[in-house]
């Protein structure tokens, strides 16, 4: 099963979108800002990465953008967790490099269809 | 799928609530004249991830609430909106009124709606103050989502004809047209029309660009929000326009080759409806909202389970630790159980050793045990900012305070319960110590006043102190007082130690009238009985005109403590190894025996009163009854010096501190119990008490 | 320790519900009971560690399962004279709630007895006895076999002179 990157700094939306995806059946890493998940990245090759876009240490769109810079991250679906309100941060999360974008509030069936969208 | 999101709850309060605490000092440590845009920064994200989590979990009251204050952050952060004390007050308001919604939720009692309301209006005049039209537009789209949908009920459609035409990054992007013809497939019948044309030679050709374009034919019921949904990513990077079949039916042809003039307007078109089907997505929210409200009676079941866990956040260098000694621990055992299987005489010596290293880990394995319960004084401490900066606006004073030694560890217990009598004292520093700033003014004082609060280490003790510059004790008014209040006679000599000590004797308020900044009823007294009760002492150093300090004295834990064992005849009784200065023998002619005082000893410059254990708590067993047959332990507690008789020193250890007064009683000169090595309850002596039982 | 369980026989089903279980035991040629449901134990006598300055029948505190429990002689502390301990003096264990907090004490007794089953409503109050047991412990009396048995206030027995009675807080400066 593909293997995602989890980000975010918020350790009860980090935990619920790890606890989601692992229910279904996928392998999960959490990282805890952008830093943390560029570390995580380089260490291993994750098939997705979900990142939240507000957090201290590297933001969410500059840890894309520098992710794609990556050989190995030049196509993988990666996904913002954003706010409604956000339609500047999404176009910004584009330009960056994001696959796409899911606005939060979310739940966690809502989580489990995008992402099942994006890995086939 | 259901998961069950009461699960998440736990977390997400205390994230949210130490969010709310990162929002307030943030915001009182915002500098009007020079803001600072990381500590603007900071408070946004506290509030954005307090929003997100609860419009995920479903307290959308609070995500609603949180969402004005946000925008409000949004603005001063973007520089849109200036950063003034009323903006900042009213949000301080708001953190306040939003902890109070979060308890109220998460302790499932009655929110105050009335008081939410107000806050939520205080918020949005102030947004409103200075509005700039964007961003009333955001705030006012985001509740009325389904506004921006225009026709729902559009008459049947067979089907839709939809030209896609890639830039040549979108692979670039993660995003892959497959994908997205997959979805639609899903919803309809799909059928695919490829067009080569843009393709470039192989020689020209890069393989991580697209150059790929479709037309694409569905057929079937489909609402269009669907389609505008898989394209939504992608919207900006491709050329898109999708039509009804019926209308589409003519142009078919031009539109699989050609992009026309007309269609570039579609792509336009397209992303005006995307906000409409992100908010689909948000239509959708009354399911998460009423999930929770399922989990409730479920979580109904097992509240106490969730609110009783007093959980502590515990560094994870702390618990590495902890494994790295089990671990340890393990090995120890195993090869001392080796030893065990096969014993002979001559593996004595392994024994030995595997008993010292199990003796070292234990007690390492404790330490750090202990270590975990220690939790930084800044806990404590992280609540005065506010309180001054409230307080003084309230006094018309002007006061800075300053915290010094907020990493100073401490027990969780102590961070607990020492956290009330210090907001005691810090209030009564600034309502009654510091002045009003004229009268500070005409004392050649500067205007501000300020109040420290500082924490260290001495000994096996930490120390608290609140100091303010303020007009110190008056000690011949504190001493009239107390006449007046009949609680000394008129002839008592006081020392000025004494006579500072009279504003902790109940019944005793040297405040002119009760304000309701100190408080009523409660008074010092409390204050002092409590940091007694945590087994501390308070002490005061006062100079008139130049201010006060009241130094709280606390042993650094409640559960452990460095023990010396003494005998007294076949009693074993623990002294604190830190109040321990030296042990001596002495001689009778050492001794002054003042008549009606007791015995006394000179060590160096002192006399220190002789405390006869034995006699004191009349141990019939003592050997020891002349003062050359034993020892002569010199103990410091709490200021009082005192060399202790004993019999002999036992040895040291540390001791776990069991409370003699859970089932039992306050004894005079014992301020607790342990379990000996044996099983058996050795009592943990209380240096003043000792002395006190010996004066009588 | 002899234990057995006396039902008396003329008791029909419908009392059974009226029915209290005390412990009843012995403090010289006297019969005590206490309510069973505050019983935690009974131990048989085992060295204490004295408590410097208190009453002679507070006779020291054990570490009982790692909480330290204050041991009473309740034949002292009812003015009934002392006796040696020994391997066959018994402690009853008891607890209660005592302003709003459980607390746990020892009693030292001469021997338990039985396990009885008394009619609430055959309890008589207790009399002024104006004998030298202190009838301020005494919740009622019960006769059981033609010998009287005096109820144990167990509450009351937990409280301790200087403890319960006044706030030792209050120092005097």
């Amino acid at each position: 099963m593909a293997s995602i990157l989890a980000v975010d700094d918020s350790a009860s939306m980090r935990q619920m979108v790890s606890f989601t995806l692992k229910g279904a059946g996928y392998t999960v890493v959490e990282a805890v800002d952008g830093v943390d998940a560029l570390t995580k990245a380089q260490s291993q090759k994750f098939d997705c990465v979900v990142t939240d876009v507000n957090m201290p240490n590297k933001d969410g769109i500059t840890l894309i953008k520098d992710l794609r810079a990556l050989p190995d991250y030049k196509f993988i679906p990666m996904l913002m967790l954003t706010t409604e309100s956000g339609m500047d941060k999404k176009q910004q999360g584009k330009a960056a490099g994001a696959t796409g974008w899911i606005v939060k509030p979310f739940n966690p069936d809502q989580l489990l269809k995008t992402i099942k969208k994006v890995l086939g | 799928m259901s998961i069950d999101m009461a699960q998440f709850h736990q977390v997400f309060f205390e994230e949210s609530f130490e969010g709310l605490d990162i929002m307030e000092s943030g915001l009182l440590n915002l500098d009007m004249g020079d803001v600072d845009s990381e500590t603007i920064n900071t408070i946004f994200r506290a509030a954005h991830s307090i929003k997100g989590g609860s419009g995920t979990f479903g307290f959308s009251s609070v995500a609603n609430f949180t969402h004005v204050m946000e925008t409000l952050l949004d603005e001063m952060r973007d520089g849109r909106r200036q950063v003034t004390q009323s903006a900042v007050d009213v949000l301080l308001g708001s953190v306040d009124c939003l902890r109070e919604m979060m308890t109220a939720i998460q302790d499932e009692s009655e929110v105050d709606e009335a008081r939410v309301a107000e806050h939520k209006q205080a918020l949005e005049t102030e947004l409103n103050g200075s509005e700039t039209p964007v961003v009333k537009e955001d705030s006012t789209i985001a509740p009325e989502p389904s506004s921006s949908i225009p026709s729902n009920d559009e008459p049947t459609i067979s089907g839709w004809k939809i030209s896609f035409c890639p830039h040549t990054d979108l692979l670039k992007t993660g995003n892959d047209p497959v994908r997205m013809f997959r979805e639609l497939a899903e919803l309809g019948d799909l059928e695919v029309i490829v067009d080569f044309q843009g393709v470039p030679t192989l020689f020209e050709l890069d393989p991580e660009e697209c150059h790929l374009s479709w037309t694409l034919i569905l057929k079937g019921d489909v609402a269009r929000e669907s389609i505008d949904d898989i394209f939504d990513w992608v919207e900006d990077e491709c050329d898109l326009s999708v039509q009804s079949l019926s209308a589409a039916q003519s142009g078919i042809d031009e539109a699989a080759t050609a992009t026309t003039a007309l269609e570039t307007q579609a792509p336009i078109e397209a992303p005006k409806n995307s906000p409409s089907a992100s908010t689909t997505e948000q239509s959708e929210t009354p399911a998460p909202v009423k999930t929770p409200s399922k989990d409730k009676g479920a979580s109904k079941a097992k509240p106490p389970a969730a609110k009783a866990s007093g959980s502590i956040r515990v560094d994870t260098g702390k618990i590495d630790t902890l494994i790295n000694m089990v671990g340890e621990l393990v090995i120890t055992q195993s090869m001392l159980s080796l030893v065990g299987e096969h014993f002979s005489l001559d593996k004595l010596d392994q024994l030995k050793n595997g008993l010292t290293q199990l003796e070292r880990h234990t007690r390492e394995l404790q330490e750090s045990v202990m270590n975990i319960r220690m939790l930084p004084i800044s806990f404590v401490f992280s609540r005065f900012p506010r309180l001054v900066h409230d307080l003084s606006n309230k006094l018309d004073k002007k006061i800075e305070l300053k915290l010094v030694g907020e990493h100073t560890e401490v027990d969780k217990t102590v961070v607990e319960l020492i956290s009330d009598p210090l907001v005691h004292l810090v209030r009564n520093s600034l309502d009654h110590g510091i002045e009003m700033p004229a009268d500070r003014l005409a004392a050649g004082k500067p205007e501000t006043g300020t109040v420290t609060l500082e924490a260290y280490h001495r000994g096996g003790n930490i120390v608290i102190e609140v100091k303010d510059d303020g007009k110190g004790l008056n000690k011949d008014m504190l001493r009239q007082k107390a006449i007046e209040k009949g609680l000394i006679d008129e002839g008592t000599v006081l020392t000025d130690k004494q006579c500072y000590e009279l504003i902790f004797m109940a019944g005793f308020s040297t405040a002119e009238a009760v304000t309701d900044v100190s408080g009523r009823g409660v008074g010092m007294d409390v204050v002092r009985r409590n940091i007694q009760s945590l087994g501390g002492n308070i002490e005061i150093i006062s100079e008139l005109g130049v201010g006060s300090t009241m130094a709280i004295h606390l042993p650094l834990t409640l559960a452990i403590l460095d023990g010396q064992s003494i005998a007294v005849g076949d009693e074993t009784y623990i002294v604190p190894l830190g109040s321990i200065i030296e042990s001596i023998n002495i001689t009778d002619d050492m001794v002054n025996r003042v008549a009606g005082k007791g015995e006394t000893f000179r060590l160096r410059d002192e006399y220190l009163p002789i405390v006869r254990m034995h006699d004191i708590f009349h141990v019939e067993s003592a050997k020891a009854v002349n003062l050359i047959e034993g020892l002569i332990v010199v103990v410091e507690g709490q200021g009082v010096r005192c060399g202790l008789f004993v019999d002999d020193l036992l040895g040291q250890q540390q001791v776990v501190i069991k409370s003699l007064e859970a089932n039992y009683r306050c004894v005079e000169g014992v301020s607790s119990a342990t379990i000996l090595g044996d099983g058996s309850v050795g009592l943990i002596l209380d240096i003043p008490g000792l002395v006190r039982l010996s004066n009588q | 320790m002899e234990q057995e369980t006396v039902i008396p026989e003329d008791i029909d089903e419908k009392k059974l519900e009226n029915l209290v279980q005390f412990l009843s035991f012995t403090l010289g040629d006297e019969e005590y009971g206490v309510d069973i449901l505050s019983v935690q134990e009974i131990r048989s006598w085992e060295p204490v560690s004295r408590i410097p300055n208190v009453p002679s029948y507070e006779k020291g505190v054990v570490n009982l399962r790692g909480a330290i429990v204050p041991i009473i002689d309740l034949r002292e502390r009812f003015n009934l004279g002392h006796s040696e301990y020994t391997s066959l003096t018994v402690v009853v264990v008891l607890q209660a709630i005592l302003n709003g907090q459980s607390r746990t004490m020892g009693v030292v007794v001469d021997s338990v007895s039985d396990v009885i089953h008394v009619d609430k409503h055959t309890i008589q109050s207790a009399p002024d006895f104006g004998t030298k047991v202190s009838t301020e412990f005494i919740n009622g009396l019960a006769s059981v076999n033609q010998r009287m048995l005096m109820l144990l206030d167990v509450e009351k027995l937990l409280k301790l002179d200087g403890v319960d009675d006044i706030d030792t807080h209050d120092e005097e400066y």
